[in-house]
């Protein structure tokens, strides 16, 4: 097996950057083909052997990963162009050569490593957690009804990997719009039994500068994420909660 | 501590564009639409909106004020969007860049409008009797035929793709079936508009039109 794979290799491009403020090159690899290989583990091939496709010895690529299985966020970068998480992609699925960049609407920290803390941000700003901590014990919350649970358990997927920034057009330098995920995380917070008791803290967070009505209705970030988030009707959702209490806010003020 | 500054300015930029600036889109191609049946009708027209009590007031504060908001904010809306249709091909995100496209191509057609009609009117050169036939000048010249085509399908692609955005923005239209049917309506709504006022354009150089005046 070994003899009929080591001909076969993989192209890649990748887009490094040694540091925050160095600029951007290209490096072309070309590593050897194993069967059921994704991003990373070329990636890994690259780290073990770090060579460049000219056979000149060059720093292994940085990248950041976790989980391995989709569910942490920390692989995303660009991949032939869409921001997706390495760990699934699989080389079989991509055509070659493969072209991989940081997502540079965060910070780049090395290679393809960034810094997506403006996403944390954006969660506090939007209190995206429930306060249940008192001065004594406050007993158990209300119960949440099945049927919400179930659609509410498809927006908790959500693992900040950024992907719905990097494809909007609106997350960019000139704007400061939180992004899409933040305004379903709104949705998700507000739907829970508990955390619905705080739920116009976060609905007046979202109508602060930043907030939804940075969002352009273009919609590639539903297109994008990787874990089916329903954000746009999410943030049509929210639209409706914000008007709504607009016009409270005007009309019974 | 932040404001809410910009939530209000994009909801009043959203509710404008629709209240008034689309129905007074609505009107301009009901009103142009009565030169199909000529001169003297299509005169008649714009008499009677210039005869509507206070229209000095209601040019003022229906239709001047809030394009003028309308179009400056949108164009500091447009310049802050970093179009990426290349990398990102989808429907959605095509109407999104052709809405700023065409809200700037909208802009500045006004602006070449309004200063050949309302502002020669104001100034005296012209007078509401002879705008039908000063727009028939301007039709019969395949140069500014062209130009005003271009500026119309515009002004109509702007509208009706921003209701489908106003139904969205405002919360009415939530879920992908409800926004797939509102773009539907968008869409058939923006080509009948387009029609009737390509039939007004083309009824301005008709030999009927001053044919029967
Ligand atoms: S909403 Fe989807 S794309 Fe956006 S951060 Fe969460 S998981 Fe990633
Ligand atoms: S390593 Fe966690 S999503 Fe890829």
């Amino acid at each position: 097996m070994t003899t009929a794979s080591t001909q076969k290799t993989i192209k890649l491009i990748v887009q490094r950057q040694e540091g925050p403020d160095a600029s951007s090159f290209n490096e072309e690899f070309e590593i050897p083909y194993r069967p059921n290989m994704n991003v990373i583990s070329a990636l890994m091939e690259i780290q073990r052997n770090p060579v460049n496709a000219k056979g000149n010895k060059t720093t292994p690529v940085c990248w950041e990963s976790n989980c391995l299985e989709e569910v942490c966020g920390a692989c995303s970068m660009v991949i032939n162009g869409k921001p997706r998480q390495a760990c699934t992609a699989l080389i079989d699925k991509l055509e070659q050569p493969i072209r991989i960049a940081p997502m540079r609407t965060f910070p780049v920290v090395r290679d393809v490593v960034v810094d997506r803390s403006q996403m944390f941000e954006s969660l506090k700003k939007v209190k995206a957690w429930i306060p249940i901590d008192g001065t004594y014990d406050l007993g158990p919350g209300p119960r949440m009804p099945e049927v919400k649970r179930q659609w509410a358990y498809d927006l908790s997927r959500c693992m900040t990997c950024g992907v719905c920034m990097e494809a909007c057009p609106n997350v960019n330098p000139t704007s400061d719009f939180i992004g899409p995920f933040a305004i379903s995380q709104v949705r998700l917070f507000n739907a829970h039994p508990t955390g619905e008791m705080n739920k116009h803290e976060r609905i007046d967070a979202l109508m602060e500068d930043g907030g939804i009505a940075g969002c352009g209705n273009s919609q590639n970030c539903v297109r994008s994420c990787p874990k089916e988030i329903p954000l746009t009707t999410s943030i049509a959702e929210m639209n409706k909660e914000t008007s709504m209490s607009l016009f409270k806010k005007w009309f019974t003020n | 501590m932040s404001s809410t500054r910009s939530f209000v300015s994009r909801k009043i930029h959203s509710l404008l564009g629709v209240i008034p600036v689309g129905l007074f889109l609505l009107e301009h191609m009901i009103t142009n639409y009565s030169a199909t049946k000529g001169l003297e009708e299509f005169q008649k027209s714009v008499a009677f909106l210039n005869n509507l009590p206070f229209v000095l007031a209601l040019e003022i504060f229906f239709i001047w004020l809030p394009i003028l908001y309308h179009g400056i904010y949108g164009v500091y809306i447009a310049v802050q969007s970093k179009n990426n249709t290349t990398s990102y091909s989808y429907y959605r995100n095509f109407m999104f860049v052709l809405q700023r496209i065409s809200g700037v191509v909208t802009l500045l057609f006004l602006g070449w409008h309004f200063y050949e009609t309302r502002l020669q009117v104001a100034l005296g050169n012209v007078t509401h009797e002879q705008l039908g036939l000063l727009m028939r000048d301007v039709f019969l010249n395949p140069v500014t035929y062209s130009l005003y085509m271009i500026g119309v399908i515009s002004a109509v692609f702007h509208f009706c793709n921003g209701l489908w955005s106003f139904m969205v923005s405002w919360g009415i239209a939530v879920g992908p079936n409800a926004q797939r049917k509102v773009a539907y309506v968008s869409f058939a709504l923006f080509l009948i508009i387009s029609v009737i006022f390509i039939l007004a354009m083309n009824a301005f150089t008709a030999d009927s039109f001053i044919a029967k005046g």
